[in-house]
């Protein structure tokens, strides 16, 4: 398969601090490519450099076969990028927005309505509204739009969905498993751990640097112990009571379920008796399979 | 740790802008030392009920009380009892974390002589001493998030609002996160917050999840799966705002 995007060590800092430390990947086409971890880890740095608007300190970033310094302009004609801030004309329409881009890049809406249609045609009621006067999903709908309208061969979404609500995000990520089999590349990054499932591969990111990159489930596999989930009714007696036990490793909450290690040696049925005796009868400890983020919890604490 | 004693009470609230009902007859009450969990899809209606609890904005019609204040007569006296941290901006970068704190303090009417001893004993609690002095923006978002919080519960307010205060943050602190708010709620403050985790809404004491201006379930997280037969709160979210799919 042909290789859309491929960084090789690429290092950027400002001022002090190092948005990225020797970074390293290469994204097939037609793959849909997540960048999974929190605020401040590099990503938005990264998608920066991909898309040609910065250009890295150390390390070269190679786009659709061409270099992101060099070849910039013929680039970024085939790149749709969705910023992670809203970065759309607030005083214009959502039909001028539209349009402006369309005409920016050399086509029209007609033209390519069919690649827009399912996400448009949900805001289109409101076309004549100015794009600051939407709500949070519909901005993100116009700003997909946008970033659509040239037909690009990679598409770049910087947290499309921060904010946004469970259910629209289901939706969301529907749409993009649309648009890449319909063979636009997409690299796209989230906080959210969840939907690291919904990629093709993903690369897990903190503080600049790639923990690790594979399928989500070859990534699950990278947890290397025992896992076991521990539920009560009380969740954060539970918790105190699990952190007073010298048998546990770690523990984390997740949901209505604490997710537990435990030290060479022990056994579940030793964390019972312990909650037994610190009042928390009944409380279940059974073994799991390890999810994205109890991997990306062990892999920011190495 | 909910007593029966109301530090919230809404009854047939209602918030019309023009011929829209962003709020359509809401009802519900919030106990003293609960985690109120206030979920719902972009555009429920969340944000202008908030406004309107924290004192910014006046309902249309309806009876809301807010730490025993009306928030229809005296929105101002609201916001002298209340925290508030939103997901974004709550302190200034060019500020330190001494300054910030110092700030906030006076903003509530706190005098010097009560901001400083409280300050040292919240950056020890903190193990913040190394950032005391450090400008905002220097500081990891982590650091920032969990300070925004102190500092929107510094001056002991009856009740703190969070708007989506874990977005965007780290695995571990969203969790240490939430074991501040366990905290704070086990010493008598409430907490209401917004969240679009839904694993954090099974952290809530109760939750509430809105749909197009109304309020369509609100109980304990376990009740609700039990209600809608459901076995994780994103399945029950999915349930209640999209039922068309169901």
């Amino acid at each position: 398969m042909n290789t859309a995007a491929e960084a090789l060590h690429i290092t950027h800092r400002f001022g002090n601090t190092i948005a990225l430390n020797d970074v390293s990947f290469r994204i097939d086409g037609h793959e849909l490519f997540g960048f999974i971890g929190p605020d401040g880890g590099g990503k938005t740095t990264l998608f920066r450099i991909i898309t040609t608007l910065i250009i890295p300190d150390e390390g070269t970033m190679t786009v659709l076969g061409r270099d992101t310094v060099k070849d910039f302009r013929s680039l970024r004609s085939e790149i749709g990028y969705m910023p992670g801030r809203f970065s759309l004309y607030q005083d214009l329409t959502v039909e001028e927005n539209l349009n402006f881009y369309a005409t920016i890049f050399g086509t029209t809406i007609k033209e390519n309505y069919h690649l827009i249609e399912a996400i448009y045609s949900q805001i289109e009621p409101f076309r004549k509204r100015r794009a600051g006067q939407l709500s949070g999903g519909m901005k993100q709908k116009l700003a997909l739009s946008c970033a659509l309208i040239h037909r690009p061969s990679l598409l770049v979404l910087d947290e499309p969905t921060t904010g946004v609500d469970a259910v629209s995000r289901v939706e969301f990520w529907e749409m993009l498993h649309k648009l890449r089999d319909d063979g636009i590349t997409i690299i796209v990054s989230t906080p959210y751990m969840d939907e690291a499932l919904r990629c093709d591969r993903i690369a897990l990111m903190q503080n600049g640097r790639i923990l690790g990159i594979d399928t989500p489930d070859h990534i699950r596999e990278k947890f290397h112990e025992k896992l076991f989930a521990v539920r009560h009714t009380d969740i954060y007696a539970l918790l105190l009571a699990l952190r007073s036990s010298v048998a546990v490793r770690s523990s984390f909450t997740f949901g209505e379920s604490i997710h537990i290690t435990l030290v060479p040696g022990a056994t579940p049925a030793e964390i019972e008796k312990h909650l037994t005796e610190k009042g928390l009868a009944g409380a279940e400890v059974t073994e799991i399979i390890p999810g994205v983020e109890d991997t990306f919890l062990e892999l920011m604490q190495k | 740790m909910i007593k029966e004693e109301k530090v919230i009470e809404v009854k047939d609230m209602v918030k019309r802008f023009g011929s829209f009902v962003a709020n359509d007859h809401l009802t519900f009450d919030v106990y003293r030392g609960e985690i109120f969990g206030f979920l719902g899809a972009n555009g429920a209606g969340k944000t202008t009920a908030i406004k309107i609890l924290c004192g910014l904005s006046r309902p249309t019609s309806g009876k809301v009380t807010v730490a025993g204040i009306d928030a229809s007569r005296s929105p101002e006296e609201i916001k002298k009892r209340i925290g508030y941290m939103s997901q974004r901006f709550s302190l200034y970068e060019d500020l330190t974390v001494a300054e910030n704190i110092e700030f906030y303090g006076g903003i509530y009417g706190m005098t010097r002589k009560e901001i400083f001893p409280r300050m040292d004993s919240l950056i020890k609690r903190l193990d913040f001493e190394s950032y005391r002095d450090r400008l905002i923006r220097d500081i990891p978002l982590g650091l920032r998030q969990k300070l925004a919080f102190s500092i929107a519960v510094f001056h002991n307010p009856e009740i703190v609002f969070l708007d989506e205060p874990t977005s965007g943050v780290d695995p571990i602190t969203r969790r240490q996160f939430w074991e501040m708010i366990y905290e704070t709620a086990a010493g008598g403050i409430t907490v209401f917050v917004t969240t679009h985790y839904m694993d954090e809404a099974e952290y809530c004491n109760r939750v509430t999840i809105m749909n197009e201006g109304r309020i369509e379930a609100l109980d304990t997280p376990a009740r609700l799966k039990e209600i809608y037969g459901v076995s994780n709160m994103e399945d029950l979210f999915v349930a209640i705002t999209r039922p068309k799919n169901k």
